[in-house]
This record gives structure tokens, sequence and C-alpha cells, in this order.
């Protein structure tokens, strides 16, 4: 039996429910104590096309998705072409026998087959076509042994809404489902010859913390929320429409003002609006929206406000693939805009950091009055994973050098800030070049903000003089930022079982820092950044387990860059290897021009689509081959 | 105390060409805050790019003299933030109704309660002397040697038409009735757009102070004419032989701002964010 470890697929024809199913079985594992990683691929269109979404599910913590499947659900027959292939050998299929001709298809040796007439059992106990998923999902439900109740307690949260005829068809859909497995295959399921009893089973495990199932984007709107963002402009744009969906399902209970805008430009415009008249705004885009935002960016670095965009990365150039992943805009980012100014630019790596860090981004963007940028991608904004409630205590909110009303006028009684004519010195020269700011309203603190270059008080002026030191200034931002923001470390992994109980359940893949003497003692170093992260912390356990020791080094700041410490670190570590989601190896490539270090060795990928650990794992294997004395099986 | 011309003042001095338009409507924007008694810090202009967007820097009052074309997107966003502020997006013909047009558009849609101060001399001026989008057919500039091919920009139409609530044209060689016109614009609840008539006297040598004088008439002056007509507006808005100033339109409709759900009664920069209790979304996710 192969307890609490599968990967499940569901695929189907769009506008059927599957990704609605995916994420009532990656929901089913949580409220169960497991733990799971689910995500979907999809086609740029509404209805019809090819819609996938593959589940992971473990009794610990799941960093990624398998690009085998333990167990698939088909729906239509394009599904069983796509994936079939991709069935381990002993997994099982399930597919609708009333919309598939079983002898059309060809199953691999070794796929238990499980044929099932989901659409006629959808219409007869469901009452419709419309619950055919919800078969589906019980009939793999029967096949894993995993308990039905927690399906139907969500069955009746997420129908409950739309009345109890619609909960009770669900209900019975599943039962039917469920029954029709558990009486057809009693014996298991085959292809061919004798059948198979399944032996991947789920079971659930007791006293587990409860887990939250979401997305990264979820999870980077939560942070949004607690960091008190209480503006968002956006243009809907994939993948990061969730942004602006998510802040104006909360506009009412936050007091968020929403703005869908008739473009990028606007919105860029309006969040530096916000920001400049006091609040806490964020703008949400991908590649191409970005690009329409780019002289906005510049007017927010030169104004010297405080704001915070999203980008959501998806694979360009132009519209490239509206719905798939890539890591592309890790230099145009760094780069966007004419002229020179501070900004932050940060990426997070995992669901925690997409919270924590745009907490954090919100404090960086008053504390340095600067635009902070969030580059995040398609496959950590979209999928699922299991994590623990995020602990808000300790969260503080710090709104840097913005002045009260009180704040202000003691700064006027000392005659600081003030030119002999009694203004507002908004853009004064100070050590770290951060100012103190009022806002719109404020007695005593009237200044103009220009895009033009201006003088201390905000007015135009073209000197010589001026314009180095306002240069400076600004450029001085980024120097402090550099000392507050903490600089990378390398990590390693170490599983840590507590095993008092002897449940797996308890097992966690803690992340080990690894100080700069102990750097070489690693085989492998990888450096990467965002969203292949997870993927790389798992091969790293896969790596130890065949004796081989590997670390990571992960970029979450690109600006600052803290060269220094980056190239002391790299320079102390002997075989480094780059992963990231791109050709050009952007961030290898921003390595080299900041530390003048070259790495050797890429892991890139540019097919739209994540990568899993193994592929990293194998890709691994083929690089290092010759280069260590490990022999890596 | 009361609020004074001299409240408005900034130590910084214009740098417009001497008998530039801009200077009448300089002085109507003070003289419209003082008639209303608008204290200087509770007032936000917001600019685009221009020699008409420079009046930021000459009227004391908060200022956000923001890229080209762009005036109105983060003028809207300042009124948003802080609904108790007074905020005037200011913008030339080139800025608003060129490059800016989307968003003049799309603004006049939302009717925020705020008001729009369009210079419009039919000229490029800062960038010496291209023909706007409200330049005559026919007209000759550097950019169009052998003169326009396109029709005007008709703003006052567009604007009846993209649904603005209250709809005027100025012109910045008469003070007195310009003056009145933005104290109407600033007091109106809703979106105002107020089109400014103003020669350039170093670059359009057709559409002078003179030229103006000959072809302009006031709404005021004839009785019947009753502005809350949208038809009415709307005929005044193409008349073609002569150019009618004062306000064509003006309309009671519910702002933005009043039938958004992400609005209170307290202004969002006085939201407190120091602790926001986050438990509630989270639980969802359970």
């Amino acid at each position: 039996m192969k307890l609490n470890d599968l990967t499940w697929m569901i695929g189907g024809e769009a506008g059927f429910g599957i990704q609605s199913a995916g994420h009532i079985f990656a929901l089913a594992a949580a409220r169960g104590g497991l733990q799971a990683f689910g995500t979907a691929e999809y086609p740029s269109l509404i209805r019809g096309g090819h819609n996938s979404d593959v589940i992971r599910v473990a009794d610990r913590e799941v960093m990624v998705h398998k690009e085998r499947l333990d167990l698939l659900l088909a729906m239509n027959k394009e599904t069983l072409d796509l994936h079939l292939k991709e069935i381990v050998q002993g997994g099982g299929v399930v597919f609708d026998m009333d919309v598939i001709k079983p002898e059309t298809i060809k199953i691999p040796e070794g796929v238990k087959v499980f044929a099932v007439p989901l659409k006629k059992i959808a219409i007869e106990k469901g009452k419709g076509d419309i619950t055919r998923n919800t078969v589906g999902v019980a009939a793999c439900f029967a096949l894993v042994d995993y308990d039905l109740e927690i399906l139907f307690e969500l069955l009746r949260e997420m129908f409950g809404r739309k009345g109890e005829q619609m909960v009770a068809n669900n209900l019975a859909a599943a039962q039917a489902g469920y029954d029709y497995v558990r009486e057809n295959y009693k014996d298991g399921g085959h292809a061919a010859g004798a059948p198979e009893k399944f032996e991947y089973k789920l079971q659930k495990v007791e006293d587990q913390p409860k887990r939250m199932l979401l997305t990264g984007n979820d999870a980077l709107c939560l942070g949004a929320l607690k960091a008190g963002c209480k503006f968002v402009a956006e243009y809907p744009m994939t993948p990061s429409s969730s942004i602006l969906h998510f802040m104006a399902a909360h506009a009412k209970d936050y007091n968020i003002i929403v703005k869908h805008t008739e473009d990028e430009i606007a919105a860029m415009n309006m969040v530096v609006g916000a920001g400049w008249a006091g609040v806490r705004a964020m703008t949400g885009t991908s590649g191409g929206g970005f690009s329409l935002m780019v002289e906005a960016l510049g007017f927010g670095g030169m104004c010297e406000v405080p704001l915070v965009c999203v980008n959501v990365q998806r694979p360009g150039p132009s519209t490239g693939l509206p719905t798939r992943t890539e890591q592309c805009d890790l230099q145009f980012v760094l780069h966007a805009s004419q002229g020179e100014f501070p900004r932050i630019v940060m990426a997070p790596g995992d669901f925690e950091e997409c919270f924590y860090l745009t907490f954090e981004a919100f404090n960086q963007a008053e504390r340095y009055q600067t635009p902070v940028l969030i580059l995040s991608d398609k496959h950590l904004a979209e999928s699922v994973k299991t994590v623990e409630q995020f602990n808000t205590e300790g969260l503080k909110v710090d709104r840097g050098k913005l002045l009260s009303q009180k704040g202000l006028e003691e700064l006027r009684t000392k005659k600081e800030y003030l030119t002999p004519d009694d203004n507002f010195m908004r853009y004064k020269f100070t050590d770290d070049g951060v100012s103190y700011r009022t806002i719109p309203g404020m007695k005593g603190g009237i200044h103009r903000s220009a895009t033009d270059e201006h003088d201390e008080t905000g007015d135009l002026t073209e000197t010589e003089e001026n314009r180095s030191r306002m240069v400076e200034k600004r450029a001085l931002k980024l120097q402090k930022a550099l000392v507050e923001i903490p600089a990378p470390h390398l990590i390693r992994v170490e599983r840590e079982i507590n095993d008092d109980k002897g449940t797996a359940g308890s097992s966690v893949l803690k992340r080990v820092p690894v100080s700069l003497k102990d750097a070489s003692k690693a085989d492998i170093t990888f450096v990467t950044w965002g969203s292949p992260k997870d993927a790389v912390l798992e091969v790293m356990e896969m790596l130890e387990a065949e004796g081989v020791h590997a670390q990571m080094l992960q970029i979450v700041y690109m600006s600052p860059f803290h060269s220094k410490e980056i190239n002391e670190i790299l320079r102390a570590c002997k075989l480094m290897i780059d992963v990231e989601m791109n050709s050009e190896a952007q961030l290898a490539a921003l390595i080299s021009e900041k530390t003048g270090f070259f790495i050797p060795h890429k892991i890139l990928k540019y097919s739209g689509r994540q990568f899993t650990a193994h592929e990293i794992f194998d890709r691994t294997k083929e690089i290092v081959a010759d280069l260590i004395d490990v022999k890596i099986n | 105390m009361p609020v004074e011309l001299k409240d408005f003042n900034t130590v910084a001095r214009p740098d417009w060409c001497p008998g530039c338009g801009d200077f009448g409507i300089q002085v109507a924007v003070k003289q419209a805050l003082v008639n209303l008694q608008i204290e200087p810090h509770n007032v936000a202009i917001v600019a685009g790019i221009g020699c008409s967007s420079k009046l930021t820097h000459w009227v004391d009052t908060y200022g956000l003299h923001a890229l080209h074309g762009r005036s109105l997107p983060p003028a809207v966003a300042v009124k948003f933030a802080n609904p108790k502020l007074t905020v005037i997006a200011d913008s030339g013909d080139g800025d608003g109704y060129g490059i800016g047009m989307g968003h003049f558009i799309h603004t006049m849609r939302r009717n925020v309660d705020m008001t729009y101060l369009v210079h419009d001399n039919m000229v490029y001026g800062l960038t010496k002397g291209q023909a706007a989008p409200t330049s005559q057919k026919g007209y000759k500039s550097p950019s169009t040697p052998f003169g326009v091919i396109e029709q005007p920009v008709n703003p006052i139409a567009l604007a009846l038409a993209a649904g603005a609530t209250f709809i005027a044209r100025g012109s910045a060689g008469d003070a007195i009735q310009l003056t009145k016109i933005i104290e109407e614009a600033i007091k109106h609840k809703g979106f105002a757009l107020v089109d400014i008539l103003q020669p350039c006297v170093t670059f359009n040598k057709i559409n002078t102070y003179a030229y103006f004088m000959q072809n302009c008439y006031k709404l005021e002056s004839d009785p019947n004419y009753d502005p809350t007509n949208f038809g009415m507006a709307m005929e005044k808005a193409l008349q073609t032989d002569k150019i009618p100033t004062g306000i064509f339109y003006r309309a009671d409709r519910p702002t933005y701002e009043e039938e958004d759900p992400g609005h209170t009664s307290v202004a969002a920069v006085d939201l407190d964010i120091s602790n926001i209790d986050i438990s509630n979304p989270m639980q969802k996710y359970l």
C-alpha cells in the first residue's frame, strides 16, 4: 500500500468545473490534516480547450507538483490522449465511459483502469450533467479510501448558497459515484487480465494545525490588507487579475478604494496620486501592462512617492502565453523607465514570502519614499498550497518620515525644513536622502511635487549644482535600504521527524541557515529566485538522500543588491548552478554585473510550464556527472 | 482669518511669455478660491506637462506637476484618498485632448467631484508651435506645414456625450467671467470641465485676443438658454459660426465617491492602519 503520497489530476474541457473539482480535492486533503500543492494548466479561452488541474497530496509539506501521475480523472478523450502516458506503473485512471468509448483508447501496461458512467450517474442521481465533476471526485475518493464525509462537508459549504436542492443533488451524485466504484471494482481495476487493487491510499492525519489552502495571489493580497493598503488601481490582466478581484471583494469590509481603470497608464498614475496624497496604494499587472506603467513608475521615483506595484510575470514577449508561467521580466523591471531613480525590487519565492514580503513592501515604500516592485509569476500566483495561518503578531506598520499635523508644527517651530520665506522643504537634502513628507490638507506643509527636476521645495530649477545634489539625494535612499534590508544567506534542508505518535504527519522539512565559513562544505549550490525555490528545496532533499550535500542561495532583493555579501558567498561555494524560468539567465546576468562573478552552470526553462523537482534533479545529474565524486543514481 | 489673494502668491515668479493667456487663468483660479474662501492647504492642483501645467508652481497650494497627458488619473486618486480636498486638475489642449484623451472621456463617465481646467490655445506651446487637437482644419505649423488635415476635437460635445455633469467654456481674456465659471465649477458636486480659450502670443497667430473678442459670445446673454437642457447644450456645442462661452450644461447626479462601496465617511487618509485584523479573511481559506 502506498499511503498518503498521491499525485492526482483532473482533466477536461474548460467550463466543466475542472478547477473547482481540483480545488475541492485539495481542500479535502487539507481538512483531513494532509497537505497539498495544486497547479492548473489552461489555455487562453473561456469554453472548450484542454484544462487540467494537478494536485499532489501528502502527509508532509508538498513543495511542487510531479510530472508523473498516480491517479488520473479524465472527463474527456483529450485528457487521455495527453496524460495517459504520464501515469506511473501501478497508477490508475478513472474515465467517463459515457463520453469515451473504451475501445478507442490504448491503456499503457501497468495502469489500472476504472471506467465509470460519470455522465449517467450525474444525470440520474445528481439531476444534471453539471454534477459530473462531483461524481468523478467521489469515485476517486472511493479508490483511495478517503473519508467521503469530508467531501460531503465541502459540498454543503460550497453549494449552500445556491440552495438546498443544489446541495442535495451534489451529495447524491457524490454518494452514487463513490458507491459505483465500491461495487464494481471490489477486486480492483484492470486494462487486461485479472483486476488489481489500487494501492494508493489517503488517510486522515490527526492533531494537525488547521491549514489554509490558498494561492500565492491570495497570500500577497492578505499581506496588502494587513499592511493597510487602502487604494488599488488595476486593469485586468492574467495572471494578476485575481489581485484586483480579491481587493474589490474586500473593498467594503476594509474600506479600500478599488478602481478598475481604463488602462494600466491610468492605474499607475492613480497609484502615484494616491500615494502622494498619503494613502497606501498598490497596483498589480503582468508584463504587458507593466510596459504601459513604465513612464508613471518614473513619476513615482522622481516625486519620491511611496507605492507598491506587483508584476505577476507570464511568458512574453508581447502577448506571449497569457495563461502560462515564466520569470522573464527581471531585467526589464530593474531598468524600466527613463533616467535613474531608486527602486526596491523583490521576488517572493513561496506563499509565506508572498504574504510577509508584501506587508514589508508597503513599509519600505514609505520608509524610502519610492516605488517598490514585487515580482511574482503565474506559477506562484495561481497555484494552491496548504500553509499555516500567517502570524501577524509583530508585524508593525512603519510609515517612515510621514509627518502628522502635530509633528509638522513641531518641525516648524524649530525652523527646520523651512526656507527663509517660510516654505516647507519637502525635498530637503538629508544624510540618508529621505526627507520629511507632508500630505495635502496639512496646514504649513504646502509644497509642489514635480516630474521636472526640482529644488528642495519642489519648485523647478535647472542649475547644475541642484541637479547633481538631487540625483545623489535620490540615490542615497537605496544605500540606506541596502543597509536595512537583510542580505541573502545560504540554506540547506534537513528533515525533522517527530515520531512520538508514529505518524509521518509530523515530519517537517527544515530550512537550516548555512554560515559563510561552511559554504564550501556543500557539493552543489543552487542559485535561484522566485517560484523555483520550492522545487529546488525538494531537489536538495533528493540529493541529500543520494549522499550529495546541496545548498541554496535564494536572491529575494534584486534592488538594492547585496553585491558584497553575494560575492563573498559565491566565491566560497564549490559548484554553482543557476536555476531560472527564462532563457537568458537574467539573475545570473545580474550577479555578473554586480559582482563580476560568472555562474557557469545553468538550468533554464522557458516552455511556459513550471519546473518539477525531478526535472531539476535530472538536469543537475547531467551537469555534475563528471564534476563531483559522489555518484547520483 | 479670511482667505486673501496674497495667500495664493508664490515666491517663484511665472516664466510664461509676456501677454500669455495663462496669466489671466492664474488670476482667475486664485480669485475663485478667494471668493469661495478655500484655504490654500485644502487645495490640490494636479497638472500634466506643458506651459499650462506650470500653473501648479505659481498658485500656492499643494501641487502635483505630473506627466504629460496624465493630470486626471492622479487628480482622481488624490480626491479619492482625501475627499475633503478641493481638487483641480489642470491641462492644456495637447495634454488633455491629445495624449490624455482616453483619461478625459473615462474620468467624465465617473463623475468624480473635481474641477478640470483645460487651457485651450489650439497649439503646442512648450514644444514650439506644433498643431494641437483643437487646431482648426488647415492650420499650418512646423508639424503640419501643409495644413492640418483632421477635424478639430470638440471638447464640449465630447464632454456632453461622455456624461460630464458640469460643462463650461471661459476665455483667458475675460477674467471676470472666467472667475465666475471656475467658482461655479468648484462648487458643483461632480465632475466640472472648464475649457478655457486662450491665445498663444508666441506661436498662434490666428486665434488671438482679437480673434476671440470678435468670435465669442456669452451664453448668459440669451435669457432663454437653459443649461439643464441637454439638447440645447449639444446644439450650442456644435455651433460653428460663433463660439459660445459660459456654462453650457449642469446636471445633478450622484458622484463616484458617493456610490463607491470603498468610500466611507472617514477619508482614506484618515483611516487607522496601525493594526488591521485579517483573521476573518484567513478563516475563509481553512
